[in-house]
């Protein structure tokens, strides 16, 4: 009877408790420019309820890339409509936005769902609304696809990125994910290395471990994650498959076997290894575990990071005094430092078009994200949060996700590459640090 | 009678004073037995009722040293300031009495943990907990210890002992610890 009370109680805590994300953005500075869009609920032509609204998805996704505005949608002229023939330009001429996001999802068998969508561009709607149009004059895209369930959100975020490059001329990063270290001292087994959709929804473990995990960083094909683990009261560098969730160790030197980076081609890792004394950048080939030694200076060399076209390393030296950022050509070895404002700069990254770059500055003994362009050396601070760390930035360069301190705890936060649109992923339990955002999937 | 009471109270006694000698598992050997072997100074009853008396043995100025530095030892924790990696003095009567324990005790190892606070990046801070790890084990690798003894692991700043993000919780967290 107890055992079948107690299951009844968990039974309706399980019901009950909220289907949240573990990481739920809140939004600390939005942007004044950003673009008001229209996005119309999906239309659902079914008997039983809809499993959940894509439309949700898209309005968050478009919200949280800081470009977009979606309008309310209480306030929307024409709320039941699913195809651009049912769109009255008409009714539609007052509507201070871009563009038009509308759909419809009907059941299509066992599990399986007729999804609909199309992009409607306002403007040229309600230029046209004067006379005579088509619909074919205005619609910018148009998709019909057949999903599953549990495909639902993933599809939402598919076609938050149609939108967003349809009307930036920028690949959208929503499907995409992140993976960060979450660490709550409370547990026997502290240390868990995690990957989330990148808005934090889909949270999944893929280890947990008594002793430090750190450093995650995704291979160019997004399947595997590279990471150090002290499981074995050292420091070790291990790559994991995220499906297979095959594990291989590729270093374990004496000393620091530390910050794996996947070369553009995802065939090697750049990390740092102190078996020879200091702390010096090597590149590994992970199939043949041959490695060779890139840097060699009595002062700390840590933290590379590849240039996009696989040639260079950048990396964090204190061959000056203080922790700065250098390059170094593989083919020649030579080695030339890139950042001089600030007392220190460091964990450093080459955004993915190969014009700016992003790192830690320390100024007036405050850590900020920073980013700066690699043509005219211009630095801008983007962040004013505190102790931010791990800039990480996404596979479309807009977004850089960081480690920063919020109320005495470690969370994750976004910031966009202009330093305008800022957000923070708070979480229940335990400290969250080291995100990386993964290529596009 | 009485001596079945005796008996059972040992039976509770004698497990209580093991478990305590296991208990300190961070300090030397040598400290736990010391502490036990204090216990008999002063005035004990015994089986018959009776009672002893005792005096503190008069010491040789190596002994007085050697017990300093058995208190000493267990101070296994040196701070560093920021963003520095040298020995500061205050630590280095500590760090004399591990050393000198050392080099008396060859067979024992000692891991030296380096530390760091969490400014900075967490890689950095991995170099940066190695290089007070090293500049422990330079220490006492001068005083004669040999580094066969000695391992290090560097913990950056993953494992802070103050979680308060403070001046103060900095200083705390930028650290060595000689672990035995």
């Amino acid at each position: 009877m107890k055992i079948l009370t107690k299951w009844l109680i968990l039974g309706l805590l399980i019901c009950t408790a909220p289907v949240k994300a573990a990481l739920d953005i809140v939004i600390t500075e939005g942007v004044d420019a950003a673009r008001p869009i229209a996005v119309v609920p999906f239309v659902w032509q079914g008997t039983t309820p809809m499993p959940s609204q894509i439309s949700d998805v898209v309005m968050s996704d478009l919200t949280r890339s800081g470009t977009f505005k979606p309008l309310d949608e209480l306030g929307l002229p024409q709320r039941n409509i699913s195809t651009a023939a049912n769109f009255n330009a008409k009714l539609w001429s007052n509507v201070g936005a871009e563009a038009v996001v509308l759909g419809s999802v009907k059941p299509y068998g066992a599990d399986q769902y007729l999804v609909n969508f199309e992009l409607i561009d306002l403007v040229k709607a309600q230029m046209q609304s004067g006379g005579p149009s088509s619909a074919a004059d205005y619609v910018i895209d148009s998709r019909e696809t057949v999903i599953s369930a549990a495909q639902f959100r993933q599809y939402g975020h598919r076609i938050s990125d149609i939108v967003y490059e349809k009307l930036t001329g920028i690949r959208g990063a929503f499907l995409t994910r992140i993976a960060y270290v979450v660490v709550d001292h409370q547990d026997k087994s502290p240390y868990k290395l995690m990957i989330a959709d990148y808005d934090g929804y889909n949270e999944q473990m893929l280890l947990r471990s008594p002793e430090p995990l750190m450093s995650p960083s995704w291979s160019p094909d997004g399947r595997k994650l590279a990471y150090v683990s002290f499981e074995n009261k050292k420091a070790e560098v291990f790559v994991q498959d995220i499906y297979t969730q095959s594990r291989t160790k590729v270093t374990s030197f004496s000393g620091i076997n530390g910050a794996p980076s996947f070369s553009p081609d995802g065939k090697k890792l750049a990390l740092t290894l102190s078996k020879d004394g200091q702390p010096e950048i090597y590149v590994v080939d992970i199939a043949t575990k041959a490695i060779k030694r890139i840097t060699n200076h009595y002062a700390i060399d840590t933290e590379a990071s590849w240039t996009p076209d696989g040639q260079s390393l950048i990396f964090t030296s204190e061959r000056g005094g203080r922790p700065q950022i250098y390059q170094v050509t593989l083919a020649s070895g030579k080695v030339s430092r890139l950042t001089f404002e600030g007392e220190w700069n460091l964990g450093g990254s080459i955004s993915p078009d190969g014009r700016s770059m992003v790192f830690v500055n320390r100024t007036n003994g405050k850590f900020n994200i920073a980013r700066m362009d690699l043509e005219t050396r211009f630095m801008q601070v983007l962040t004013s949060t505190r102790l931010d760390e791990s800039p990480s930035v996404a596979p479309n360069g807009t977004m850089v996700i960081y480690g920063t301190t919020y109320q005495g705890q470690q969370v994750l936060a976004a910031v966009s590459m202009d330093g305008r649109f800022k957000a923070r992923l708070p979480v229940g339990q335990g400290e969250v640090k080291s995100p990386a955002w993964s290529p596009f999937l | 009678m009485n001596f079945n009471k005796l008996f059972k109270a040992m039976l509770v006694a004698v497990p209580v004073m093991a478990m305590s000698a296991c208990s300190t598992t961070s300090e030397s050997e040598t400290d736990a037995s010391s502490s036990m072997g204090g216990s008999n100074n002063g005035s004990e009853m015994t089986a018959g009722g009776v009672e002893t008396g005792g005096v503190a043995p008069i010491l040789t100025p190596e002994e007085q040293q050697r017990l300093k530095y058995q208190e000493l030892r267990k101070e296994h924790i040196i701070y560093f300031d920021f963003d520095r990696s040298s020995v500061s003095s205050e630590f280095s009567e500590v760090l004399n009495a591990h050393g000198e324990y050392l080099v008396e005790h060859p067979n024992v190892r000692v891991m030296i943990e380096g530390h760091a606070d969490e400014r900075g990046t967490p890689e950095y801070n991995i170099a940066l907990g190695e290089r007070r790890a090293k500049a422990v084990a330079k220490y006492l690798q001068s005083m004669g210890v040999s580094p066969s003894q000695m391992s290090i692991v560097s913990y950056g700043e993953e494992k802070p002992l103050d979680f308060s993000r403070t001046d103060a919780g900095f200083g705390k967290n930028r650290r060595a610890v000689l672990v035995y």
